[in-house]
């Protein structure tokens, strides 16, 4: 079995982040990054399943050259390679021109599964995953908890649903399934997995390799545009007990007896 | 001649639920902005009722598009309804609440449509004829200001409690409802609904809780959650959690609050080392007094919070136990 799965390199959850000069963007210059959080539960989903059913996990990255560090990772993790969509034509795309990107490459795979996060911890458009299944004219399924072995070519899924609820569902193969945080704990790179990686086969593509219209892609294809970016103007202020820890524990006690009538 | 603006509701067991009534405010407001008309967009299989108290709201119509292959809900013929319609009408908007459903099909539909799509809106602008759609990118930490490219089909999706249910006026004489055809005989159902289910009943109800101690990622790891817990049963209030806690599994799912957990408004919340992205606040915002300790001065949870003490948990969370034990002793 071959499972693909996608994975992007974000700026790391704590990161300070900075306005670019345009006023569009995020400047990551500087900024420590990791592997999208549900994109590092996909990959580990797909280990999991490769590893069980047979077969190979193939890393699929869409990024700068900066993204290596994220595909070394997954390597250390054991994907078994990588395939590095890197070039100016693919960059500043919106969900639609990186999914038509990602499309490309997968459809010169043929893999049996894609698997990706539920949603980017940076733009978070939740989309990427689901428009490549339509791209590519295979079912998907979204928020996925559970992934059983494939049988018969269907694989069954449990699914999430709102406020509790779940839902076990079937579909053919190949198949898009995006993964919900938490559905297996992600293993860690073992010293001898961050060597191996240095040994395995990182392919750099480019639209030319993939049969695309640079124009389709990256910033020129985009049908969104972000106009501008800014820091949100805070709604309502929490007040901010000051003080070292004891002092701002007892104005907040303080405050919880006298003001808030709480304790 | 101006394309209609469509709000497309969510229906579940026959009503229009998840959000439904939030777009159609959403949409009024576009609506009113641009000067379109403004269409409700009922899906479904026997929803003709749910159409019917859609159509009490100021709409200039409803489009009814009822078809036994939509229930129970599965993308393709989905999909394949809202394209065959906006292909035939072609709408301007095309509107939808952001939740989990909308999340599994409507990409798909930008997709097919080769549309843009600005998901997951908290708010819209118009300046003259262009309207701004407001996201919340980084984890809720920065705003974007988007808008759509190209002169291709445009769906937007918005955030849940962007607008207020309540703010969908209600029109002078209900709408009239058009049953808009579309014929999915050809439509390939490829996904198989096996079951449908609740996870065992919540073991803890937190949503009885006066007091609640919430933590979060910033605990660091399992082992640390002692100090938590000794300040929940110093406060005699209940230990709960933001998801990636239960992820890791350090606690139980059923101590979860959020979109995909409980939904809570004590008249105490503490918040420890939770950030606030947005599908934890929209579990526990309306609680009465909130407390949020983080290190990060920019976490969004002060945004919602009342009092807020920036600093590392591991010397607060201990200084507040012993006051509080200090003070109810007293």
């Amino acid at each position: 079995m071959k499972i693909v799965v996608c994975v992007k390199q974000v700026p790391e959850r704590d990161a300070r982040l900075r306005i670019a000069s345009d006023g569009r963007s995020v400047d990551t210059a500087g900024v420590a990054t990791e592997i999208n959080e549900s994109d590092q539960y996909a990959l580990e989903a797909g280990l999991r399943l490769a590893e069980g059913a047979g077969g190979e996990v193939v890393a699929l990255l869409l990024g700068p050259d900066q993204a290596e560090e994220a595909i070394r990772r997954a390597l250390a993790m054991g994907a078994a390679r990588a395939i590095h969509l890197n070039d100016a034509a693919f960059q500043d795309g919106d969900a639609s021109a990186t999914a038509k990107a990602l499309a490309a490459a997968a459809r010169q795979e043929s893999p049996d599964l894609i698997l990706t996060g539920l949603q980017s911890d940076d733009a978070g458009w939740s989309q990427t995953g689901v428009i490549l299944a339509e791209l590519l004219g295979w079912p998907s399924a979204t928020l996925i908890m559970q992934i059983e072995p494939p049988a018969d070519g269907r694989v069954k899924v449990k699914r999430e649903l709102e406020s509790g609820w779940f839902q076990w569902i079937t579909l053919p193969l190949p198949a898009v399934l995006t993964i919900q945080s938490g559905i297996y704990p992600v293993r860690y790179a073992t010293l001898k997995g961050i060597m191996g990686a240095k040994k395995k086969e990182m392919k750099k593509l480019g639209p030319g390799d993939l049969g695309l219209d640079p124009r389709e892609t990256g910033a020129a294809g985009r049908r969104v545009d972000v106009r501008r970016l800014y820091v949100p103007e805070k709604t309502a202020e929490a007040e901010i007990l000051q003080g070292d820890a004891a002092t701002a524990a007892a104005a907040l006690v303080d405050r919880l007896q006298k003001e808030a009538k709480v304790l | 001649m101006a394309g209609a603006i469509w709000a497309v509701t969510q229906t579940e067991k026959g009503e229009a639920k998840g959000g439904s009534y939030e777009t159609i405010a959403a949409g009024q407001k576009l609506a009113a902005a641009l000067g379109r008309p403004l269409e409700a967009v009922v899906v479904g299989s026997g929803v003709r009722g749910a159409a019917e108290k859609v159509a009490v709201r100021k709409v200039d119509r409803v489009r009814l598009i009822d078809d036994a292959k939509l229930d129970p809900y599965t993308p393709d013929p989905y999909t394949a309804a809202l394209r065959l319609a906006v292909e035939a009408e072609k709408p301007d908007y095309v509107l939808f609440p952001h939740t989990y459903q909308v999340r599994d099909w409507v990409p798909r539909l930008a997709a097919a449509l080769d549309a843009g799509f600005i998901s997951d809106v908290i708010d819209l602008r118009v300046d003259g004829a262009d309207p701004v759609f407001v996201r919340q990118p980084h984890q809720g930490k920065l705003n974007a200001d988007c808008a759509f490219a190209g002169t291709g089909h445009r769906l937007v999706s918005f955030q849940a409690g962007a607008f207020l249910a309540d703010d969908a006026v209600k029109g002078d004489s209900p709408a009239e409802i058009a049953v808009q055809a579309v014929d999915l005989s050809a439509v390939e159902v490829r996904t198989q609904v096996l079951e449908t289910f609740q996870e065992v009943e919540n073991k803890v109800d937190l949503s009885r809780a006066d007091v609640i101690v919430a933590v979060g990622r910033g605990i660091g790891k399992q082992e640390n959650l002692g100090l938590v817990e000794e300040l929940a049963a110093a406060l005699g209030g209940q230990l709960a959690a933001s998801r990636p806690v239960c992820d890791n599994e350090w606690l139980p799912m059923d101590r979860q609050i959020g979109s995909s957990g409980q939904t809570v408004a004590p008249r105490l919340y503490l918040a420890v080392g939770i950030s606030g992205a947005i599908q934890h606040l929209v579990g526990m915002k309306n609680s009465g007094t909130i407390v949020a300790i983080n290190k990060d001065a920019n976490a969004p949870i002060f945004s919602v919070a009342d009092y807020g003490i920036v600093g590392d948990l591991f010397e607060v969370v201990p200084a507040l136990t012993a006051k509080v034990k200090e003070t109810r002793g007293a």
